[in-house]
């Protein structure tokens, strides 16, 4: 644990006169499992925007294993090993199953912008697509156009994208967002398996997954962290609870 | 991939794979044998003339279409590649020195280079970003140098163009390229080579990403690709194919003028792709052959050829947003379904009217067009081999009838049309 994974340092972002993000300081550790939690509009989103370059910060910086990633762009973070996926699934929706995942290799192992590879004689691309689509359960599927899979298919698919070019810090934007109980203890499971060993960074909304899978959680209100901690910590925290917590575990029942 | 099929364990797979890659080769092969021998069936020259221009358009709709297929960058300025490499080869056969001691075969090769050279300038701030701001910058790069083509005279020819004489060149194993069909088999060789080039190029690892890039340049930042370099390599590549198709228009014709560059010229090929499909490889191809019998075939019978090809342009886009290939390719889970023979007879009684109630639609286009354009006192018009006077009424009233009846019968079958259509796209059923 001596450099941790992602950490960042007074880090602020406004839209014009609206103060967004309004300091932030957050380490995580190699291997942690770290949720992000808050009500709607606290920041959460604007949040990984920041972390992965979608947006640049007004001041602070984002460290990714010690290494500043100011003025770098999202490709240039995503080969440093930080990889994400969106609120809003975002994949390849015209292409087959298989090839997203076979696009999300390519930079990984090494092709780059090569024009004398024919990928479909590479094997460790069909394989390790394969792999990953195995792992995401979404085999039968391999040869579909990926916009006609269900809602929970494309999310497994997007969290499969997300993985497959080996990053060791994984970025999950509301895995479980607008899925039913089955779904959600679906992609849980996955998300479980998918990142054994990786750092992983989510926000979500559904206490039972946050509280199921994270090591640490941040509550994120009004763009500043308000507690961080471990689970049983922060759900006892009293300014959790009048801020945000108590509310959203009432909800629950 | 073939020396891996006899001691591999996964030796179904390979075969499989091996199936797949005689699958992918066959139409290649025919292709090829179809060009090898096309001039022993179309003998004379003016049918050779048409299929040199055919393959050259070919070449260059698959060029552009690496651009607005497969990398969706909506180009307005695309004959610039394909003109400067043509000039550039002009030049190479005017500077008779360097030109004796090359043969004429690889002369394309420096079309494509300088072709490549200026899309490596203009890429590397075009390709910024793609849709509108992309497709401005093409059009103000296009006008800009089509425009230098009356100011730097040196290289341009200013309004005569540039001319020169192929046979110059070093003779290719005794052949010096004196006959049209010499060029024929010059121009289709080059044709598949390039054509073959830019199909590998869409299988290899930055063919997949312009694909990838054109349909969500967010997703592939996030995933460790610049969609800007991706863009830009997508474009230097179409640019060298360009330049192929300008330098086998300058053996072709052995002059090259300003029409090579301008907007007209662009238009045409955007036109032309667009005709035959941007969403498959082989669209463009379609569309080139399409396109190059309607102007020269079409040209040959009515001053209005252009006006058709536009009524068909609007139509395509209005209607088969697909093109050609579009429409081809919606057929293949009808055949895969093996109801394609329930087709035949629904296609017949819409389609078949249809054809001559626009014929019909066409006549009445024609006689117009001589009723109002024929020099005063020439009132005897021939279209569809029949000889009348166009200032009569009954020719008017015949031609309006076989619009209206062959029209009002499409109009009055299509819902069968429709739905013998949607049955034959649904598995199941008595056959």
């Amino acid at each position: 644990m001596s450099t941790p994974a992602l950490e960042l340092t007074g880090l602020k972002k406004s839209f014009g006169k609206a103060e967004i993000i309004r300091g932030i300081d957050l380490s995580i550790g190699k291997a942690e499992r770290h949720a992000i939690i808050g009500p709607n509009g606290a920041g959460k989103s604007t949040l990984f925007n920041l972390i992965t370059a979608r947006f640049a910060p007004t001041s602070g910086t984002v460290k990714l294993h010690g290494e500043n990633l100011a003025g770098l762009e999202p490709f240039q973070i995503n080969r440093k090993g930080l990889s994400r996926s969106f609120q809003i699934t975002n994949i390849f929706p015209a292409m087959t199953v298989f090839e997203n995942v076979r696009c999300a290799l390519l930079w990984a192992q090494g092709y780059k912008y090569s024009f004398w590879h024919l990928v479909n004689q590479k094997r460790d691309l069909t394989e390790g697509a394969e792999a990953i689509l195995d792992q995401i359960n979404l085999l039968e599927r391999r040869n579909l156009p990926a916009g006609t899979l269900s809602y929970a298919e494309q999310r497994a698919l997007e969290i499969g994208i997300t993985i497959a070019g080996g990053a060791d810090v994984i970025m999950l934007d509301e895995p479980t967002a607008g899925m039913s109980n089955t779904e959600t203890d679906y992609i849980t499971d996955l998300i479980l398996k998918v990142t054994a060993g990786k750092t992983l960074i989510m926000v979500e909304h559904d206490m039972g997954v946050v509280f199921g899978l994270a090591d640490r959680i941040s509550v994120l209100v009004y763009g500043e962290i308000i507690a961080t901690g471990k689970p049983a910590d922060v759900r006892a925290d009293a300014r959790v609870q009048e801020a945000y917590l108590g509310a959203a575990l009432e909800a629950e029942h | 991939m073939t020396d891996q099929i006899t001691t591999d364990p996964t030796k179904a797979l390979e075969r499989m794979r091996a199936g797949s890659m005689t699958l992918t080769l066959a139409p290649w092969l025919i292709a090829i044998v179809v060009l090898v021998f096309l001039p022993m069936v179309f003998t004379n020259n003016s049918a050779l003339t048409i299929m040199n221009q055919m393959s050259i358009t070919i070449v260059f709709a698959l060029a552009y279409n690496m651009l607005l297929g497969q990398g969706g960058m909506l180009s307005f300025g695309h004959a610039v590649y394909a003109g400067v490499g043509g000039f550039a080869c002009m030049h190479i056969m005017n500077m008779s020195d360097f030109f004796e001691t090359i043969p004429l075969v690889i002369l394309p090769i420096f079309g494509g280079l300088f072709g490549m050279g200026l899309a490596m300038i203009v890429g590397s701030f075009s390709t910024r970003s793609a849709g509108t701001v992309f497709a401005m910058i093409s059009l103000g790069v296009g006008e800009l140098i089509a425009a230098c083509s009356v100011i730097i005279v040196a290289f341009f020819g200013g309004e005569e163009g540039i001319s020169g004489d192929r046979t110059y060149a070093n003779p290719f194993f005794g052949i010096e390229f004196l006959q049209q069909i010499e060029v024929y088999y010059l121009t289709i060789a080059w044709l598949v080579i390039s054509a073959a080039l830019m199909y590998l190029w869409s299988r290899t690892p930055v063919g997949r990403m312009a694909n990838a890039v054109r349909d969500n340049p967010e997703r592939a930042e996030f995933l460790g690709y610049s969609s800007r370099w991706v863009r830009y390599y997508s474009f230097v590549a179409s640019g060298f194919f360009c330049g192929i198709a300008g330098g086998l228009f300058a053996i072709n014709y052995e002059i090259l003028t300003e029409e090579n560059l301008n907007t007209t010229s662009s238009g045409v090929i955007l036109l032309v792709t667009f005709l035959g499909g941007v969403g498959f490889f082989f669209g463009p191809i379609i569309g080139a052959i399409a396109f190059t019998l309607l102007q020269t075939v079409l040209s040959l019978s009515t001053e209005l050829w252009a006006f058709y090809a536009g009524v068909l342009f609007v139509a395509t886009v209005m209607f088969f947003p697909g093109g050609l290939a579009g429409l081809l390719m919606m057929h293949v889970p009808v055949f895969k379904l093996g109801k394609a023979h329930r087709l035949v007879m629904p296609y017949l009684k819409t389609l078949l009217p249809g054809a001559i109630g626009l014929l019909g639609l066409a006549a009445l286009v024609e006689m117009t067009f001589h009723f109002r354009h024929a020099a005063p006192g020439d009132e005897e018009m021939t279209i569809f081999w029949t000889t009348f006077n166009s200032h009569d009424v009954l020719p008017w009233v015949i031609a309006l009838a076989i619009t209206v009846i062959g029209l009002g019968i499409t109009k009055a079958t299509a819902p069968a049309l429709k739905e013998a259509w949607n049955e034959a796209n649904t598995a199941g059923g008595a056959s």
